[in-house]
């Protein structure tokens, strides 16, 4: 297992910097550049800023700079927020998205699991029948409407929450129920589906002839037998919706780290787009990892090292 | 009577006729229809979706209108005996719009749905069935492929390619599957440990044969409902897409584009948001329905 | 006739704006003298001698204070410099500066402007609008490296008090250039202490202007307060400017039908008849032109005649009335009207009147005897515009337009921002959209552009007599030729057409009736000094 951990860890190191290289490739294989303007520069005003900034370094030489800079944790300066630093914009941002990303998780699961469960238990019944048509239209309605019809109904028709900013425990409401929507639908589907299969196997049936009550089955077996693919959903999801929604920051004006993932590529801000693109990478990564080894822990069976090993 | 050793001949190991034994009469395929067909719920789906597709071929041509027929004249205006379904903001008829659109976001969640279920299942289930440092790679491969910043690509094919549906199929195709491949990969590494994938081993099945006819039929239930509930993420971001400028141009429009065009307006003019929705609505229903009698009528453990 | 009615509404929205504070007894001063206005997104940067953007430039206008402030009528006024004298042949600047002081009250000199122009200048800086100090003698070789000695560039403070400003050629616009914001002041000691981020601490943000900032969370607010050391502290009248860092219009939509918000800039287009009935609307000038670039090397778009007949057959008032909204005036030539001509009560556009008519007749022939009657054998045209929603509508409508009237089939694409602007100047195009707002008011920024091979030029077209116009007219120091010069470079541009007006820019607000006094510049910025709220 030691060897394994020592694989895994080894393996994070790799993939951000393939994920690294393969960025700053792409991001000047495209057209344009952090300075380029509608207005054409004057060339001489576009030479000083290219000095200034190092972009008229080799780009060979800007990635090697670049690559021994991570190394010591500095992500760069921004070229769009002139004066800040990308490990600045990340400190700053990332707490909000992440309160905001773990509030959503949080009540995703919370909702999510306990409906696919009754709806499994009451399979084609009306309960059944209205949560999996409320998950089917969840899912069905991206967040970006979701998020503009939450603010109308109840911040500018009810006026019982705020429109849009940051700061109170109010302000939280609308966007993680914009943010939720989905994961929850998924949960919700995920966990019914999984469920039935639990169901129908003869441990249940089993644990049921011993007199179990359904409470009793479903705390001590189906719930650790199904949530295996919620698990599998939760490291990417934890590490998309932790760093930010670009369409819920931007709807309800949330400074949080979300929206750079997209701005910063139509601004060309060269390195916010590595510095966003590392950070989400090694947290998807060590994520996936997480799950990885909650597996172990809800199937013992399950083995992640060679057989030989 | 003396015995020796001529006389024995050892049975012939026919792998094929050791799995066929559990069933010789139906196979798993004709098995699966049958009981698809017993599935009312499937089968309102399946003919709904075969009507959108109708609808989608058909619509068109029998409409009055052009996709892109304007009258400024008649902007903006709801349900009436001449536009059914409204116009739009430069007076194109609501309906027929709507109907093009079908075109362009069946294609797509087509498309989704195909390569989830080729490309993400058989990714997945090789992953986890070999597990180890196949896995560790291949796992890592995903990664990567999620964590590069799509916007960046789609840009790059921007400038490469010329626009149409096509760009959209390929940067889809090259991301659409990974959370398949993940899910699937994770209930193979805990199927693959069951009794049932010892007890065909033992017969002789082949990993390939494991893979396909034990494993992954047994993780249908997370397969269907990742399929289906990915299909209108892939109809939204072709909208994205489109919108940046990567898909169709307009002024031909998906349903994603319809909506999303639709609720910069939807205070004044809620019916342009609300008929492209309802269409896209209906559609996940008729996916879902028949999603959930494909994992009946597919579930191995449903075989009497 | 149409035209100048809409123009004089214009002067009236624009009068409403304008009413000052005093000569209305009957309005009764609000309690608490706050607004909120959202600037529209997280500033750049606040160094004011480094930033480019409208919202930027709003902050640091209301920050800072240069040698003089625009009035509500466009005309320069005597700010930190309390008067200043033009040698006869215009190049010789002198300006005598008020005793006054920076924000934390310290005394600001002449020398102080000496040393910020000369830093906005310096090449390390890389101050992408160090241009606008480039009128200054030797600014451009300093600013470009060829010039490495500052003690050179035009700019000497004589005293603490006297500043003596020397041009390369006579500038008519250079006293509203003293208002940029390229050209404020800043405190040496801040500045040089921590040159790439001194502007963000709201203690290190020393100004001199009518406010200051107090905080400054990142995407989300800005909140400034009067400056107490401001010279003329007694106009100030708010106890508190909240400025708002919001992206999509329709959350500052929502937030200002809430209260959150007072006050927002370009409302969405389908909501603007509906805010404009209930009265939140208000329009004001914007020195801008909509308009397509035809690219000339491509056939059939060299030919004049198809690039006429194409601007003849789009009608720019249905066009407007119905798609882009918001009574922007039809733009039958190319530069906007509010710029001055030879004297500045006089404007350019109305001298120079329109130069086409819209004429679907005339276009059907001029098309015919390109060779394509009934728009027979033309080629499919590609329209290229940048992503957004209102592009894309207007791309919809004139290919319309020109599909019904001129029979010819058009495309349309669009491509994200940094991509089109790539496709632009590579002349990779054939019809593409664009847009032009002026950088100062003179027409000078809308022409100068179009000369031979400029920068901005991404058409391929190129006319001699026009280049020698604009030249002229740079070096010319009476004003009359001036004008008269710049008035035949338009006829050029407008007889060889390879650009295709659409509209003139209006400038769309929203905002709550009750805040007054505060006025906009025809280059968007918003002079915050006089603002006051009524009681609501």
């Amino acid at each position: 297992m030691g060897s394994y951990v020592l694989k895994r860890l080894l393996s994070v190191v790799l993939v951000i910097f393939i994920v690294s290289t393969a960025t700053f490739v792409l991001m000047h294989a495209i057209p344009g550049g952090p300075f380029k303007r509608e207005k054409a520069l004057p060339p001489a005003i576009q030479r000083n800023i290219e000095e200034r900034y190092k972009l008229n370094d080799p780009l060979w030489k800007q990635y090697v700079d670049y690559i021994g800079n991570l190394f010591r944790g500095d992500l760069g300066p921004s070229y769009k927020y002139l004066g800040r630093s990308v490990n600045d914009i990340i400190r700053e941002g990332f707490p909000i998205s992440a309160q905001l990303g773990l509030a959503s998780v949080a009540f995703a699961l919370l909702l999510g699991i306990p409906c696919g469960i009754i709806s499994a238990l009451k399979q084609n019944r009306w309960q059944d029948n209205i949560i999996m048509a409320v998950a089917i239209i969840g899912v069905s309605v991206p967040s970006f409407v979701m998020a503009t019809l939450l603010m109308y109904v109840f911040a500018v028709k009810l006026r019982w929450l705020p429109a849009a900013m940051w700061g109170t425990p109010k302000h939280i409401v609308l966007p993680v129920l914009a943010l939720a929507g989905f994961p929850t639908a998924f949960f919700a589907r995920l966990m019914r589906s999984s469920t039935l299969d639990v169901l129908s196997q003869d441990y249940i049936r089993t644990a049921r002839s011993k007199g179990l009550s359904w409470a009793a089955v479903v705390y001590k077996h189906v719930i650790k037998n199904a949530i295996l693919p919620v698990v599998t959903y939760l490291g990417p999801l934890v590490a998309g919706i932790v760093t930010g929604s670009f369409v819920v920051e931007n709807i309800f004006a949330i400074p949080g780290l979300g929206r750079y993932y997209v701005t910063s590529i139509y601004n060309r801000d060269y390195t916010t787009i590595m510095g966003v693109t590392i950070f989400y990478s090694a947290l998807l990564v060590l994520l996936n990892f997480a799950v990885d080894i909650a597996y172990g822990w809800i199937d013992p069976r399950i083995k992640l090292t060679d057989a030989k090993e | 009577m003396e015995y020796n050793v001529e006389m024995f001949k050892p049975i012939q190991k026919d792998i094929k006729s050791a799995e066929a034994i559990v069933r010789p009469s139906v196979t798993y395929w004709q098995d699966a229809w049958r009981r698809l067909k017993q599935n009312r719920g499937a089968m309102i789906g399946l003919w709904t979706i075969v009507a959108i597709i109708a609808i989608a071929i058909f619509g068109p041509m029998v409409s009055p209108y052009s996709y892109s027929d304007q009258n400024l004249e008649e902007q903006n205006q709801f349900c009436s005996s001449k536009h059914w379904l409204g116009t739009d903001d430069l007076g194109r008829d609501l309906l027929t719009r709507i109907m093009y659109g079908a075109r362009i976001s069946l294609t797509v969640g087509f498309l989704a749905s195909l390569i989830n279920l080729t490309v993400g299942v058989i990714y997945g289930g090789i992953s986890g069935f070999y597990g180890g440092t196949t896995d560790n790679i291949m796992m890592r491969i995903v990664e990567v492929l999620n964590a590069i910043p799509m916007l960046l690509y789609v840009i790059l094919l921007m400038v490469i390619l010329e626009p149409g549906l096509q760009n959209i199929l390929i940067a889809l195709g090259l991301v659409y599957w990974l959370g398949m491949a993940r899910i699937v990969r994770g209930q193979v590494l805990s199927l693959k440990e069951q009794d049932f994938v010892l007890a065909a081993r033992t017969i002789g099945a082949s990993n390939w044969q494991i893979i396909t006819k034990h494993l992954i039929p047994n993780a249908m239930g997370p397969i269907i409902v990742t399929a289906t509930l990915n299909i209108p993420s892939a109809i939204f971001t072709e909208a994205f897409l489109s919108f940046i400028g990567l898909g169709v141009n307009a002024p031909m429009a998906s349903w994603g584009v319809l909506a999303s065009d639709a609720l910069q307006s939807f205070r004044s003019y809620p019916w342009q948001l609300f008929f492209p929705a309802i269409a896209i609505s209906i559609t996940m229903f008729a996916f879902n329905f028949l999603g959930d009698g494909l994992r009946d009528a597919l579930d191995p453990k449903q075989r009497k | 006739m149409r035209m100048r009615r809409s123009m004089l509404l214009l002067a009236c929205f624009m009068t409403f704006l304008l009413i000052a504070p005093t000569g209305f007894a009957a309005e009764k001063l609000a309690k608490k003298q706050v607004l909120s206005f959202n600037v529209g997104t997280e500033p750049s940067t606040l160094d004011p001698a480094i930033s480019t953007g409208v919202p930027e430039a709003i902050i640091e206008l209301n920050c800072f204070e240069g040698l003089t402030r625009m009035d509500e009528n466009n005309v320069p006024q005597p700010a930190i410099a309390e008067s200043w004298t033009v040698s006869p042949n215009g190049l010789l600047y002198t300006f005598k500066l008020r005793k006054t002081k920076w924000s934390n009250g310290e005394p600001l000199t002449a020398h102080d402007f000496e040393w910020s122009w000369k830093r906005a200048l310096a090449p390390e800086t890389a101050s992408e609008y160090a241009y606008q100090l480039w009128y200054i003698k030797n600014g451009r070789a300093y600013n470009e490296g060829a010039l490495k000695d500052p003690s050179q560039v035009g700019v000497r403070a004589v005293d603490d008090y006297t500043l003596q400003v020397m041009l390369e050629n006579p500038t008519p616009y250079f006293l509203q250039l003293c208002n940029f914001p390229t050209l404020m002041p800043v405190y040496r000691k801040v500045v040089e202490k921590d040159p790439e981020g001194w502007f963000y601490e709201p203690k290190n943000y020393i100004g001199n202007g009518p406010y200051k900032m107090v905080s400054w969370q990142h995407n989300a607010k800005i909140e400034l307060v009067p400056n107490p050391n401001y010279w003329n502290r007694q106009k100030v009248g708010m106890e508190r400017l909240d400025f708002y860092l919001i992206d999509d219009i329709n959350t500052a939509l929502s937030m200002f039908e809430t209260g959150q918000l007072d006050w927002f800039d370009a409302p969405p287009t389908a909501e603007i008849e509906r805010l404009e009935k209930q009265g939140y609307l208000k329009k004001s000038e914007y020195i801008g032109t909509y308009y397509y670039m035809f690219n000339v090397t491509k056939k059939p778009l060299d030919d004049v005649r198809v690039r006429k007949a194409l601007t003849l057959a789009i009608d720019r008032q249905t066009l407007i009335d119905r798609v882009v909204r918001g009574g922007q005036l039809p733009a039958l030539a190319y530069v906007p009207y509010g710029l001055g001509d030879a004297t500045p009560d006089k404007d350019f556009r109305e001298i120079g009147g329109d130069y086409f008519k819209e004429d679907l007749a005339a276009a059907r022939k001029l098309l015919a005897d390109a060779g394509y009657p009934n728009g027979k054998g033309f080629p499919t045209l590609t329209i290229l515009y940048n992503t957004s929603e209102n592009h894309k509508k207007i791309a919809e409508a004139i290919q319309e337009m020109w599909k019904k009237n001129l029979g010819i089939d058009v495309r349309l694409t669009n491509q994200e921002w940094q991509v089109y602007l790539d496709s632009r100047t590579q002349l990779a195009y054939e019809v593409a959209r664009a847009g032009w707002i002026g950088d100062y008011l003179d027409p000078m920024t809308f022409l100068d552009m179009w000369v031979t091979g400029g920068g901005n030029n991404d058409t391929g077209w190129g006319n001699k007599k026009y280049d020698e116009m604009i030249f002229g007219a740079q070096a010319e120091v009476d004003r009359t030729k001036r004008a008269k010069m710049l008035h035949e470079a338009e006829t050029v541009l407008m007889n060889e057409m390879p650009i295709m007006p659409i509209y003139f820019y209006v400038n769309l607000t929203v905002i709550k009736p009750w805040i007054k006094g505060a006025f906009r510049s025809p280059l968007g910025f918003i002079d915050f000094s006089t603002a006051y709220v009524l009681e609501h």
